[in-house]
C-alpha cells in the first residue's frame, strides 16, 4: 500500500513498467515485419504455383512490369503474363483481403462479447450466408451484380441480416445484454440452420454447390470481386482500427467500460455492425472459412498482450498471411475447399493453446 | 460535487432507495454504511449516472448527472470496478492503464502524460511486485488491489468505491484505508465508499451515512451516527459486540489520519 514495508524492498517499480511496453513495442514490430515478409512470400509463391508453373524470377518480373512499368529483362509468355496477373494475383489478393478482415472481426467479436470462444461467425452471420447462399442455389433465377453470382449476393444479404435480427432480438428480453446476444445468437442460428438443411434437402443436383460454397474457397476470385470486397473490408477494419481503445475498455465488463467513460450501447452498436459488416464481405466472396478469425487473434494476443491497438493491425496481417497460404495449400492438394486446409491447420493449433493456458477458457 | 435531491430508485417497481437527500462536497471522506439489501450500492450507482431514479434528481458539478457524456462523468468520478473474469491475459500493467482511457486522445492512444499516471498509480498502491504477472493469477485480494490501482490512475476528483476491501487480509485493508485517506487529505479526492465494517468505517471517515431499507437515516461524524440505539435497531445487533471493534470516537477525524 501507500507505504508498507514489503514494497519498499522494490526499486525502480516506474522504470519496470517502462521497460515492459517498450519490449511489448519492439515485438510489435518484430512481427509487423515479419508478417509483411510473410504476406511478399505468400504473393510470390502464391502467384507462382499452379498448373502452370511459372518461375519466381519472371512472377517478380511480370508484377514489377505490370505495377511500375519496370522491364527487369524477364522472358515470359503472354500466356504467362495472363495467368499471373488476370487470374492468380486477384485470387491471392482476395485471399489475403479475406484473411485479414475475419481476423480484424474475430479479434472484435473476442473483445466484444468478452468470450476467448467467439469467431466472426458466433452472431449467425455463418448460418444467415449459408441459407442465403442455399436459397439462390435452390431458386430458379440466375443475375449477376459487379461479377458477383445470386450466391455472393443472398450470401452478403443473409450474413447481415441474420446479425441484424440476431441483436434485434436479443434486446427485448432481460438478461444482459452480453449473455442475451450469444444466446440469441445460438438460437437464431439453430434456426437458420434448419432453414439450410431444407434447401440442402430440396436442392437435389445442386447440393454439390451449396456444399463448396459452405466448404469456401477463392476458386471463383476475381477482379471484380476483390474489387466490392476490399473496400468493404478495408474501411470496415479501418473504423474498428480507429475504436480500439473503446474495444480495450471492455476488458472489465460493460459496467467498468461505462466507468472509464465509454458509451457502450453506442460503441457496442457501432463495433457489432463494423465487425458484422466485414464478416459478410468475406464470407460472400468467399465461402465460410474457420479457424482463422478465432485462431490468428489468439496467437497475436499471446505475444503482444490484449490491446486492441497493437492486436488489431497484426491481427489483419497474421490473417492475411495465413489466408494467402492456406490457399496456396488447398491448390498444391489439387483444388481442395481451403476451409478444409484452414481447420486442417487452426483445429490441432487451438488445441495446443487451449493446454498451454494455465486458467483455462470460461464461457 | 455530487448533489442527489429527493432520489427514488425502484427495480421493477420495487422501491429501493426512498427519497434520499445526499450531498458529497469536494475533497470529503463519506462511508455508506447500513445492513445488507439496505440500498447503499444502488445508492452509489445513482451518484455514477448508471441507475437512474425513478423521482428526484443527481446532480454532479451544479448539472444534472443526465446532461454528461461518459467520458466527462468518467473525468470526475473514478469508480473501482467490480471484480470480473478477465477474457484474455492481461498483464497487471495493463489492466492499471484502463484508468487513463477517460483521459487519452481516443485515436493516437496513451501519452507520456498517461504513462506517468500509470506508473505512479502503480507505485502508490504497491503494485510493484506484481507487474508483469497476468491479472487472471493473482489471488482476490491482490487484483482488488490492482482495480483499485485503475481507479487511482484516473485521477478524478471524486473516488467511488463498492466494499473495497471484502477480499483483503487485515494488513491490506488498513492500508487501502490509509491510501484513501492519504489520496483524500494529499490530493483533496473526495472519497465515497461502501463499507461494511464499522470498525474501519468510523476509524478513518469523518462522515458517516447510514441507510436502512433505502432511507437515509443519519448522516454524520462516527460518534453521532453510531449510536447504541441504531446499531441495535438498524443493524439488529448487541451494540457492546460493535463497540468492541469500532470505538465511538469524539473527535471523529478518525485514527488513520496522519
Amino acid at each position: 500500500m501507500a507505504a508498507t514495508a514489503a514494497d519498499e524492498a522494490i526499486p525502480g517499480r516506474a522504470s519496470r513498467v517502462a521497460w515492459r511496453s517498450g519490449r511489448a513495442r519492439s515485438r510489435t514490430a518484430t512481427l509487423a515485419i515479419a508478417g509483411v515478409a510473410a504476406l511478399g512470400l505468400a504473393l510470390v509463391l502464391g502467384v507462382g504455383f499452379g498448373t502452370v508453373a511459372i518461375s519466381p524470377v519472371d512472377t517478380v518480373g511480370i508484377l514489377v512490369h505490370r505495377l511500375f512499368g519496370i522491364d527487369l529483362g524477364g522472358t515470359w509468355t503472354a500466356a504467362a503474363d495472363t495467368i499471373v496477373w488476370d487470374l492468380r494475383l486477384p485470387r491471392v489478393l482476395t485471399a489475403m483481403t479475406v484473411g485479414a478482415g475475419l481476423a480484424v472481426a474475430g479479434a472484435t467479436f473476442q473483445g466484444l462479447l468478452r468470450n476467448p470462444l467467439a469467431d466472426p461467425y458466433v452472431l449467425g452471420t455463418a448460418s444467415g450466408a449459408a441459407l442465403g447462399a442455399a436459397i439462390a442455389v435452390v431458386i430458379p433465377i440466375r443475375a449477376t451484380i459487379l461479377g458477383f453470382g445470386l450466391i455472393h449476393g443472398l450470401a452478403f444479404v443473409g450474413a447481415l441480416g441474420a446479425v441484424f435480427a440476431v441483436y434485434r432480438l436479443s434486446r427485448i428480453n432481460g438478461l444482459s445484454p452480453l449473455t442475451s446476444l450469444l444466446l440469441t445468437g445460438y438460437a437464431v442460428g439453430s434456426l437458420l440452420a434448419a432453414g439450410l438443411a431444407m434447401a440442402m434437402y430440396l436442392s437435389g443436383a445442386a447440393l454439390r454447390q451449396i456444399f463448396a460454397y459452405l466448404l469456401g474457397g477463392f476458386d471463383t476470385a476475381g477482379w471484380t470481386q476483390l474489387g466490392a470486397t476490399l473496400p468493404l473490408i478495408a474501411i470496415g477494419s479501418g473504423l474498428i482500427l480507429l475504436r480500439a481503445r473503446s474495444l480495450d475498455g471492455f476488458l472489465l465488463g460493460e459496467e467498468a467500460a461505462i466507468h472509464l467513460g465509454i458509451d457502450v450501447r453506442r460503441e457496442r452498436a457501432i463495433l457489432l455492425g463494423l465487425a458484422s459488416l466485414v464478416t459478410a464481405a468475406a464470407v460472400a466472396v468467399s465461402g465460410l472459412i474457420g479457424f482463422v478469425g478465432l485462431v490468428v487473434p489468439h496467437v497475436v494476443r499471446l505475444a503482444v498482450g490484449p490491446g486492441a491497438r497493437r492486436v488489431l493491425p497484426l491481427a489483419a496481417l497474421g490473417g492475411a498471411a495465413l489466408m494467402a497460404f492456406a490457399d496456396l495449400a488447398a491448390r498444391m492438394l489439387g483444388e481442395i475447399p481451403v476451409g478444409v486446409v484452414t481447420a486442417v491447420i487452426g483445429a490441432p493449433f487451438f488445441l495446443s493453446l487451449l493446454r498451454r493456458t494455465r486458467t483455462g477458457y470460461e464461457l | 460535487m455530487i448533489e442527489l435531491r429527493g432520489v427514488t430508485i425502484a427495480y421493477r417497481g420495487r422501491p429501493v432507495v426512498r427519497d434520499v437527500d445526499l450531498e458529497i462536497r469536494a475533497g470529503e471522506r463519506v462511508a455508506l454504511i447500513g445492513p445488507n439489501g439496505a440500498g447503499k450500492s444502488t445508492l452509489l450507482r445513482a451518484m455514477t449516472g448508471v441507475v437512474r431514479p425513478v423521482a428526484g434528481e443527481v446532480r454532479l458539478d451544479g448539472r444534472l448527472i443526465t446532461a454528461f457524456d461518459r467520458a466527462a462523468i468518467a473525468r470526475r468520478l473514478a469508480v473501482v470496478p467490480q471484480q470480473a473474469e478477465l477474457p484474455f491475459a492481461t498483464r497487471v500493467e495493463e489492466v492499471v492503464a484502463l484508468g487513463r482511457l477517460p483521459h487519452e486522445d481516443p485515436i493516437r492512444g496513451p501519452r507520456p502524460a498517461d504513462r506517468a499516471a500509470t506508473a505512479a498509480a502503480i507505485e502508490r498502491v504497491g503494485l510493484g511486485h506484481l507487474l508483469g504477472r497476468d491479472a487472471r493469477e493473482l489471488s482476490l485480494g491482490e487484483r482488488q488491489l490492482v482495480l483499485l490501482g485503475l481507479a487511482v490512475a484516473q485521477a478524478a476528483p471524486v473516488l467511488l468505491l463498492d466494499e473495497p476491501t471484502v477480499h483483503l487480509d487485515l494488513r491490506h485493508q488498513v492500508g487501502a484505508m490509509e491510501l484513501l485517506v492519504d489520496l483524500n487529505q494529499r490530493d483533496g479526492t473526495a472519497i465515497v465508499a461502501v463499507l461494511h465494517d464499522l470498525g474501519l468505517a468510523s476509524m478513518f471517515f469523518e462522515r458517516l451515512v447510514l441507510i436502512d431499507r433505502g432511507r437515509l437515516v443519519a448522516d454524520g461524524p462516527p460518534a453521532e451516527v453510531l449510536t447504541d440505539e441504531r446499531i441495535r435497531d438498524v443493524f439488529g445487533v448487541d451494540p457492546s459486540i460493535v463497540r468492541r471493534v469500532a470505538p465511538a470516537r469524539s473527535d471523529g477525524a478518525g485514527a488513520g489520519a496522519n
